[in-house]
This record gives C-alpha cells, sequence and structure tokens, in this order.
C-alpha cells in the first residue's frame, strides 16, 4: 500500500513537473538546456519506476514482515488460585493434614492463592517472586513471601547462582509448587523430614551442569539454618521432633549455616522415556543443644513415558518415589512437658525415614488417574507420637478442562499407629490466571 | 559431620576438569525446536552444520517435555531456532533458564526466531482465553506456506553466514538452490490445486489458514471448538450439520489428533480423513521440508478430487 502510494506520488510529481514546464530553476534557462533537465529527470523518473517496480514484484513474493510485537511486558504475572472440600472421618482434620497447602477442617478451604512474578531484570539476571495468600480454618489470611529470588543467565563454566529465599533444591518434590503436585496433599515423608512447607530459606545455590554427554548438574546449596520452614533444623516447632523445648543458638561459624548438596542426573532409555535420578543431602545444626547436627539424606527417581503421538502431552505413564533418612543428634534437653517428665532428657541419635511411590497415567488429552502409596517411620528415642509410624494409600483422578484449570478428586486412606485408621475425601479446583505456565521437568 | 572438606573436595574437582566442548571440525552446532525448521536449516547449512530438532515429527508441538536432555542439547548449541509466535512457550523457557548458554539467548546472534518477518495472520485483537489458546502474536503454524518458509530459510541464511562467514559462500548458494526449489514446486503445487479453488475443507485444529491463505482454499470449521479445546459433542453435531449442508467431505488431522472423532465425523458425512503432517519425518519418505510440502500438496489434491 505505501508502496502504491509512493508511486502514485512520485507520478503526480512527474506530470506536475511537466505541466508547469519543469523546475523554477529551468525557467532561466536556454529552451534547449530545459530540454535536457526534462530528459534527465525522465530517465531518474524511469529508472526510479523500474526500481520501485521489482521491489513491488519481490514485495509481492516475499511479503513485507508485520510490525514486530513481543509478547507480554518486561514481566510475567500470574496468579494461582487452589480451592479444597476436605470430608475426613476423622474432626481432627489440622492433625491429619498437615502440609501447609491443605485443608485444616472438614467443608471448603483456600489452601493457596499465590501471586507469582517472574522476568528478566538485565542481561545477566532473571528474577522469580511468589507471593502467597493463606486462609486459615477462621478464615484469617495471611500474606508470605514464599520465594523471592535472582538467577544468573550467563556465568561462565556452565554455572548458575540463586541468590534470595527459595525452596531448597533437595529431591523432586520439595522445589516444586502444589500446583505442579499430582496429589492435592504432601507426601508425608516430606512432611515428616522438611515440615508443612518444606524446605526453605533464606540463602545461596550454586549449580553446575557437568560437561558429560548425559545430563547431569551437581548444585549446592547454604542457607540460613533458623526460621520455620527449617523444620529438622533450628526451627522454633522442632520440639514435635525431639520432645524437648528448642534451645535459643545463634550461628558461630560457617558450621552453623544449612548445606544442602544435590546431584542429579538424566538419561533417555529410548526415544519416548526419559529417567531422571538424584541424590541429595542436607547437613545443618538443631537447636536441642550447642554442637547439635542433623543429617537429612535423600534419593530420588523420576520416570516417564509420552505417546510419540501425544497430543497435549498425552497419552503418559509416570513414576516418581523419594526415599528420606534423617539423623537427628538431639542434645540433653528440658522436656516440653515439664510436669510429666521432670528430669532432662537424654542425648539420642533420632532416627526417622520414609518413601512415597506415586504412579500417574495421562489416559487421554487432559485426565490423569494416579495411586500413591506410602509410610513414614521414626523409632522411639523422643516420645513424640508424631514420629510414630504412618502409612498412606491414595488414588487420585484429575482432569484438566484446559492448562489453565483442573478438577481433581482424591481419597487417602490413612493409617497412624496411634489414631488408628481414617478415611478421607479431598476435592480440588485451581484455576490460573495471567502467564502461561511453563514447567520444568 | 563436617562436609566442608568434602565441598573443597567438590569445587577443586568442578574447576579441575575441562568441560568446554570440543571443537567440532569448525560446524556450526544448530538446534531447532521443530522438524519443519530443523529440515530448512540443513537445506541451508549444509555441510556447515550439524541441526538437531527437539520436538519429535509427530508428537504436538505445543506440548514438548522440557525433558533434561535438552538441556544438554542447548547447552552445547551455537545457534537455536525457534518457531516464536509463542507455540514454544509452554516448555522452552524453563530449558533455556537451565541451558546457561548465552550464545543462544533473547537477541544473541544465536537466536533465530523464524517467526519475525512473517506477516502472522490471526493476530487477536483482544486476550481472552474464553476464546481458547489463542497465541496473541499470531497463528504460529506458518511453515505451510511455502513462500514463508523462503523467508525463514532467507533469515537463517544470514544468520549462519553471520556466525560461520568461512562458509558464507556455500550458505548462500544452498539458500539460492532452496529458493530456486520453492519457486519452481511452487508452479506444480499451485497447478495441482488450481482445480480446488474455493474447495472446503474442515481440518482438527487452527493449524493450516497459511496453507488456505496461499492456495485458495476455504477452512469452513475446525474439530476443536476453540484453539486447543477438546471437541464437545455439540460442536462435533453442528460440524456434521455444517459439513452437510455445505457439501464438504475432505476433514485434515494431523499424527497426533485425535482421529477417532475425526473418523466419526467422516462416517456420518460421508467424507474422508485425511492425514497431513506439517513436519518433515512424520510420514515416510518426507524427511526434507520440499518432500513434506510435497506430499501434503499430492495428497490434499488427491483427496479433493476423490471427493469432488
Amino acid at each position: 500500500m505505501r508502496l502504491c502510494f509512493r508511486i502514485a506520488t512520485m507520478v503526480a510529481t512527474s506530470v506536475a513537473t511537466f505541466a508547469l514546464g519543469g523546475s523554477p530553476l529551468g525557467a532561466q534557462q536556454t529552451p534547449d538546456s530545459t530540454a535536457r533537465a526534462q530528459q534527465r529527470t525522465l530517465d531518474s523518473l524511469t529508472a526510479s519506476m523500474r526500481a520501485l517496480e521489482a521491489r513491488l514484484d519481490s514485495a509481492e513474493r516475499l511479503p513485507a514482515p508485520a510490525p514486530t510485537r513481543t509478547s507480554g511486558a518486561y514481566m510475567n504475572v500470574s496468579f494461582v488460585g487452589l480451592s479444597d472440600f476436605l470430608w475426613s472421618s476423622t474432626p481432627d482434620v489440622a492433625g491429619l493434614q498437615r502440609g501447609g497447602h491443605e485443608p485444616k477442617v472438614r467443608g471448603f478451604s483456600i489452601p493457596n492463592a499465590e501471586l507469582a512474578l517472574d522476568g528478566t531484570v538485565d542481561p545477566y539476571l532473571k528474577a522469580f517472586v511468589n507471593i502467597v495468600h493463606l486462609l486459615d480454618e477462621k478464615g484469617e489470611t495471611s500474606v508470605e513471601l514464599e520465594e523471592m529470588y535472582f538467577l544468573t543467565t550467563g556465568l561462565p563454566k556452565n554455572l548458575q547462582l540463586k541468590v534470595g529465599q527459595f525452596f531448597t533444591e533437595f529431591g523432586r518434590q520439595n522445589p516444586q509448587h502444589p500446583h505442579a503436585w499430582a496429589f492435592g496433599d504432601q507426601p508425608l515423608v516430606l512432611n515428616r523430614m522438611f515440615g508443612a512447607d518444606g524446605l526453605r530459606s533464606q540463602g545461596a545455590r550454586i549449580s553446575w551442569l557437568l560437561p558429560t554427554s548425559f545430563y547431569a548438574e551437581a548444585m549446592l546449596s547454604v542457607m540460613n539454618s533458623a526460621g520455620p520452614t527449617t523444620y529438622s533444623f533450628r526451627a522454633d516447632d522442632s520440639g514435635e521432633i525431639h520432645g524437648g523445648v528448642p534451645m535459643e543458638r545463634g550461628v558461630r561459624g560457617g558450621g552453623d549455616m544449612l548445606y544442602v548438596p544435590r546431584i542429579t542426573a538424566s538419561f533417555d532409555p529410548t526415544s519416548t522415556q526419559t529417567l531422571l535420578l538424584g541424590a541429595s543431602g542436607a547437613f545443618g545444626p538443631n537447636n536441642t543443644g550447642p554442637d547439635a547436627r542433623t543429617a537429612i539424606y535423600g534419593a530420588d527417581v523420576y520416570w516417564k513415558w509420552k505417546s510419540p503421538r501425544a497430543a497435549a502431552g498425552f497419552p503418559f505413564v509416570a513414576f516418581q518415589s523419594e526415599y528420606l533418612a534423617r539423623r537427628y543428634d538431639a542434645a540433653s534437653r528440658p522436656s516440653q512437658y515439664p510436669q510429666v517428665v521432670t528430669v532432662n532428657m537424654p542425648s539420642a541419635m533420632l532416627r526417622d525415614d520414609g518413601a512415597y511411590a506415586q504412579l500417574q497415567w495421562g489416559i487421554k488429552p487432559r485426565i490423569v488417574a494416579a495411586l500413591r502409596g506410602e509410610y513414614v517411620n521414626g523409632d522411639h528415642a523422643s516420645l513424640e507420637p508424631l514420629r510414630e509410624r504412618r502409612t498412606r494409600v491414595s488414588p487420585g483422578l484429575t482432569w484438566f478442562p484446559t492448562e489453565y484449570s483442573k478438577f481433581r478428586i482424591q481419597y487417602n486412606y490413612d493409617q497412624r499407629r496411634s489414631w488408628g485408621a481414617d478415611h478421607t475425601l479431598l476435592v480440588q479446583f485451581e484455576f490460573l490466571l495471567g502467564a502461561h505456565a511453563a514447567h520444568k521437568f | 559431620m563436617n562436609i566442608l572438606p568434602l565441598l573443597q573436595y567438590a569445587v577443586v574437582a568442578a574447576l579441575a576438569v575441562p568441560h568446554d566442548a570440543p571443537p567440532r571440525a569448525g560446524k556450526l552446532t544448530v538446534v531447532a525446536t521443530t522438524p519443519d525448521l530443523a529440515a530448512i536449516a540443513r537445506e541451508i547449512g549444509g555441510d556447515a552444520v550439524d541441526v538437531k530438532a527437539l520436538a519429535k515429527p509427530t508428537e504436538d508441538p505445543h506440548f514438548v517435555d522440557a525433558k533434561p536432555s535438552h538441556v544438554v542439547t542447548l547447552n552445547r548449541a551455537d545457534v537455536l531456532i525457534e518457531g516464536g509466535a509463542e507455540l514454544e512457550l509452554g516448555w522452552l523457557p524453563p530449558l533455556l533458564e537451565s541451558a546457561r548458554n548465552a550464545k543462544i539467548a533473547a537477541g544473541a546472534p544465536g537466536r533465530i526466531v523464524a517467526s519475525q518477518g512473517i506477516r502472522m495472520l490471526e493476530i487477536p485483537t483482544s486476550f481472552d482465553r474464553a476464546k481458547g489458546d489463542v497465541h496473541s502474536l499470531g497463528n504460529p503454524h506458518f511453515l505451510v506456506d511455502p513462500l514463508n518458509a523462503k523467508i525463514v530459510a532467507t533469515q537463517i541464511a544470514q544468520r549462519f553466514a553471520q556466525l560461520a562467514p568461512a562458509s558464507a559462500s556455500a550458505i548462500n548458494a544452498n539458500l539460492a538452490r532452496f529458493n530456486a526449489t520453492v519457486d519452481a514446486k511452487m508452479g506444480e503445487w499451485q497447478k495441482l490445486l488450481a482445480p480446488y479453488k474455493g474447495a472446503k475443507i474442515v481440518t482438527y485444529h487452527k493449524d493450516f489458514p497459511y496453507l488456505a491463505a496461499r492456495f485458495g482454499l476455504d477452512i469452513v470449521e475446525n474439530l476443536e471448538p476453540k484453539p486447543g479445546i477438546a471437541p464437545s459433542p455439540a460442536h462435533i453435531a453442528a460440524v456434521i450439520m455444517l459439513m452437510k449442508t455445505q457439501k464438504v467431505r475432505v476433514l485434515v488431522v494431523q499424527p497426533y489428533q485425535n482421529r477417532k472423532t475425526a473418523e466419526t465425523v467422516a462416517r456420518q458425512t460421508n467424507g474422508v480423513v485425511l492425514d497431513l503432517s506439517q513436519q518433515p519425518g512424520a510420514i515416510k519418505g518426507t524427511d526434507t521440508y520440499i518432500a513434506m510440502m510435497d506430499a501434503m500438496i499430492k495428497s490434499l489434491a488427491t483427496a479433493l478430487g476423490e471427493a469432488k
């Protein structure tokens, strides 16, 4: 269109030039030079026309690009809202469903409403922020800065640094947000080792992508070892683990930080299968005594098969399992029940372990059936009922009307040593507003 | 347990191991998100490049798994060619984040966004997911218009020549040959489809508007009621009614789309289900872009001929 207009303009100009008998300059020249000047004008116009014709011709074959549009602004904004309905055979739902993003009462709950912001800071950094709104069992809202960190994009030697507050990269599920989980509640073993909200703290993580032919990544996180999301370390509610009164314990040196190394590797046994293996450790102080320490070890496996003709990512089969073991070196400490236990509790090594295994089957587009089996177990040294043996079996069915919404129904058969069996039905509805979610494998 | 000595050991070991990939005899390592882009890159790059595609030819390119092996592939790439227009939005960003490769970062010479320079169709005027999964930058299935393939090939050639100047003349010769082949084939394809100008077809997803626009076909409906939304019984019934009243008999599906739904509709409309693929390699003997387009146009012409 623009080209046509320009041609029309040029033609009009040339016609006008002829009609007016040449340029004003030409009026002062001899008739001969005027004719030559007009001829030159004609020649140059002809050349211009030819060039324009050529351009038009090529423009017809290769259409001019539409003005380039870029998606989004400087930051992606999204909001995930999760609503649950739960009914359980026990009225003490809070005692049964101990995860931070799980219902605490029979009936309706809003266990997660998450505002996520992410984007590129500058040529060197990306940043992520997660602000979580939590409604407690009384309907009171609290706001929490769940994650806030930056990630380097161009460090040399395949290194990458993450700094801020973030879910610690231990195992497979701990760093995932609830909307990426295959079930409506946290695996028992993660709850027992890392507490209601998982292992999360302020710190830094360095990661190195190994130069191997297959995927292998080594990571080390160094984090603060205190706060409500460092359950097995210097958290205030560690009495649930050791049965004593936690002591005030500051940071005297590097040994009082939390260290979390992780190594992970992945292979594709066939073009439709992927295997991801990982081993993690978490080492840090606990607050039973000035020199008491905790060590947690974990192994995780994830295997997935996806059809070579997958539509919307279906059908698929995925298996995920994690095993964790904790050695909690409790120092001699006063009991948290002084009326019952009047002498100091003796120092002891408290051992816990647990595992879960889950199978997901994406039967057809947007429908996933899942089954999870799990156990946790602890020794009797701290006399804490929360460390007793517990098993749970959970079948579930999830329907994703689109990538932006989800309905889930899940049943839990729970067996706790001191409480017996419980039956729980959980119904979830989740929506995603805003930026399109992109998930890691 | 004191882990500091272990950490020190790990850091020393990490720094000691040489981990820069060995130079590959001057060849550019090229990664394309989809096989169609990979096929064009192979034509243009020739011996100067090693090309690998992330998505399989038979799978839905909107939903590729962000597999860790792709992280390694991207980590070692000199060039990344993506379709853009949000086609890879659900899986490429986390891969790039893990791949930590500055050569293919946004804006780097090694990053080619194929949709740049394409006159995009179906750019929405408002963003509303009630209309389904509409891409805000327009329909990303633009390579089935051969003239768009030429635009993409030109962009790829310019970038390859910039990154591998020693092979620039060979790359430009490859581009000229590719363009000449497309031009020659274009005449052939237009002739094949000329008798069917204005022919009405139904496609499963909104993935053929560029082909329809170039060759004068009329896509009257899609089996998906809205992009990315699974066909509902009510919509299927409406499509059947429409196909009967407008005498539409050709129903196009790609390998990953639900053929059973298409078959049900075809049975009730006396129609034919036509298997087409926009990805080279999905159908046997279509490993190059030209072979893929050739197979597509020929089976389309045959189906339209039989349905007449």
